[in-house]
């Protein structure tokens, strides 16, 4: 096939590797915050109208995912770290919330409050860990580590096993809004998920953002300069773990459901699909990843495993050649940073 | 009864031997994590899908093809390592000049195809592989009842694990192979074909997985699921081990399995998480791995 007769650079640690995104516009422009802004403006009013077009549940499906990715994609995207076991926070954060708005009664914003701080917690310690290895280590110890999440998932008392936490209440919103319309829920869902979103986008953008790029593209310059590398990594771990529970925790109240599939590796496994997919290091990457695959997953729902055999060839097809993601390459289209 | 720990000593021993068969997985799982590994710098998310395929091919060949256990053993690698050199020369051998956690994200990708095939094709309920006539029934130890089949999986995991290590530490092929881990430009500047090298190394550990395969069909239901939550497993094991050396790999492979069995016999419900637990006191400790040579 290739002619060269080396056909990867030398594993010496001190030879960098391009990184893991494609920053492809320079992000030197003058102002980047200003289109944003109107996408986010046009993005909350098309979702402002879409759940009177759209099945408002699917519609809330698809935020709660997208914020999700979102947080992921902070830590990989920006901070350079493929966490492959994301599910831990967003799986734990649905139990907590779940179980603290059906079994102590509490509202839903105080629940989901609850499961986001105990994903945080969980982000401090599987994080502080995770750190002490790089690269593909800090993915195999995510996973590992979200692995045994689950199992004590199946083995707690308080999680139900396989069934789960089931017909959990969806209650009302600090005490006085009744969440069991769709609709007064969706547009709960959307202020959550546009909060976590913007929120996202102010880290980047901040001083702290820069840093966390600088670590990403050349971790052993960012120490030289005199950056304490390990307390942004951990701090960005656990800021992408509280955004990955907030998700988990909301959709928990959504679906009035906290299972087994939350906390499982092929969760881990999704998340990072919609990222890669919607595009790494982009800020509006993640929701079109995430829009995309649980379209297709509630398109498909019927055939069963082929659902899963799809999203594996879609994840094989853009490593392979797809690397930029959606909105990565219209990025590059427009010239411009999204 | 006679009792250690408070624990009958035939618990005791029957979980020690179920541990040494599962580290006997672990053991022949990381190796291949290992020699890929070393070879081509990424971790081959797929290994544990080409496990359960192997267990697969195994299975087809008896049922369709009346193709018994012990030339399912010579077969099944071969057929599956070849299926692994299609897969590093198509796909994987693409993405080695980028950043590593690419081809975790490709084997990933692929991982999640195989299963779903086979999930399609056979579901997920699990089939019988009955052990060999050889090797059916056991032998009482006094102490414990040992099944034959199971002392053949342990014996063949040490033997086919110190062949690998023979074969990678003492032998002149080893020796390209050590030295192309290294520095593979200045080995390949000797004259070495090092892509090839590559192509075989990786054939060579998914034969591995194959193998494993084979040998726990007839232990475990032959399901589309057996591989997938090993891996994760093995995963830890290779952080807990480093993916440095060869017999660092066997030995945290045996040594955590039985580990693994003693809990399940001490206090069963930590089994399932005691090498995560392991994993965070290892990376607590000697971040690099109990055999890990960089940090």
């Amino acid at each position: 096939m290739s002619s060269d007769p080396v056909r990867r650079p030398a594993s010496s640690q001190d030879k960098a590797q391009p990184a893991m995104t494609h920053s492809t516009v320079s992000p030197v422009l003058a102002n980047p915050q200003r289109h944003h802004t109107a996408i986010f403006l046009l993005l909350l009013a098309l979702l402002a109208v879409a759940p009177f077009a759209i099945y408002p549940v699917f519609l809330m499906n698809v935020l709660c995912f997208a914020l999700f990715a979102a947080a992921l994609n902070l830590l990989l995207g920006y901070g350079g770290l493929l966490s492959f076991g994301h599910a831990a926070f967003f799986g734990s954060a649905s139990y907590i919330s779940a179980h603290a708005a059906k079994v102590w009664g509490l509202t839903p914003e105080l629940a989901i409050l609850l499961g986001t701080a105990a994903a945080a917690f969980l982000g401090l310690i599987i994080g502080a860990l995770a750190i002490r290895r790089q690269g593909i280590y800090f993915a195999m110890v995510t996973l590992a580590f979200a692995q045994m999440v689950y199992f004590i998932a199946l083995q707690a008392p308080f999680t139900g096993g396989e069934d789960g936490i089931q017909a959990v209440p969806r209650g009302h919103l600090l005490g006085f809004i009744d969440l069991s319309s769709d609709l007064t829920l969706y547009f709960t869902v959307l202020a959550i998920t546009f909060a976590g979103l913007l929120l996202i986008h102010r880290i980047i953008h901040s001083p702290f953002g820069q840093v966390l790029k600088a670590i990403r593209d050349n971790e052993a310059r960012a120490i030289s300069v005199g950056y304490r590398v390990t307390r942004y990594k951990l701090a960005v771990f656990v800021m992408s773990a509280s955004l990955a529970g907030l998700a988990g925790a909301t959709k928990a109240i959504v679906f009035q459901l906290a299972s087994l599939t939350d906390v499982h590796w092929t969760m881990s496994g999704e998340v990072v699909l919609m990222t890669l997919l919607g595009g790494m290091g982009t800020v509006f990457g993640p929701l079109a990843g995430a829009a995309v695959i649980v379209a297709m997953q509630n398109y498909f729902a019927s055939f069963g495993a082929w659902v899963t055999v799809l999203q594996g060839l879609i994840f094989t097809v853009s490593v392979l050649v797809f690397r930029e993601g959606i909105v990565g390459v219209l990025a590059r289209w427009l010239k411009k940073p999204l | 009864m006679v009792q250690i720990l408070g624990i009958p000593v035939q618990v005791l021993f029957g979980q020690l031997l179920l541990g040494l068969i599962n580290g006997s997985f672990y053991a022949l799982l990381s190796l291949g994590l290992a020699v890929i590994f070393g070879m081509l710098n990424v971790i081959n998310f797929a290994h544990g899908a080409l496990y359960m395929m192997g267990a697969f091919v195994a299975w087809l060949l008896l049922t369709h093809l009346g193709i018994g256990y012990w030339w399912a053993l010579l077969i099944v690698p071969l057929v599956v390592g070849a299926f692994g050199i299609v897969i590093e020369r198509l796909m994987i051998s693409r993405l080695y000049h980028l950043d590593h956690l690419y081809g975790l994200l490709l084997t990933f990708g692929l991982a999640l195809v195989i299963q779903g095939l086979f999930r399609n094709e056979f579901g997920v309920s699990g089939l019988p592989y009955t052990i060999p006539a050889s090797l059916q029934g056991g032998r009482n130890l006094g102490f414990m009842f040992l099944p034959n089949y199971r002392a053949w999986v342990i014996v063949a995991s040490v033997l086919v694990c110190a062949a690998t290590w023979f074969a990678i530490e003492k032998t002149r092929l080893g020796a390209y192979l050590r030295a192309a881990t290294e520095n593979p430009a200045l080995v390949g500047a000797f004259g070495i074909n090092v892509p090839r090298m590559i192509t075989l190394t990786y054939g060579f550990g998914v034969a591995l997985a194959a193998l494993a395969g084979v040998l726990a069909a007839p232990i475990y239901s032959v399901n589309p699921n057996m591989g997938s939550d090993l891996i994760i497993v093995v995963f830890a094991v290779v952080v807990i081990g480093g993916m440095g050396s060869i017999l660092g790999a066997i030995v945290t492979g045996f040594g955590l399995g039985i580990v693994e069995g003693l809990t399940k016999a001490i206090y069963p419900e930590a089994s399932s998480v005691v090498i995560f637990v392991i994993m965070a006191i290892v990376l607590l400790v000697k971040p690099a791995g109990l055999f890990g040579r960089t940090a």
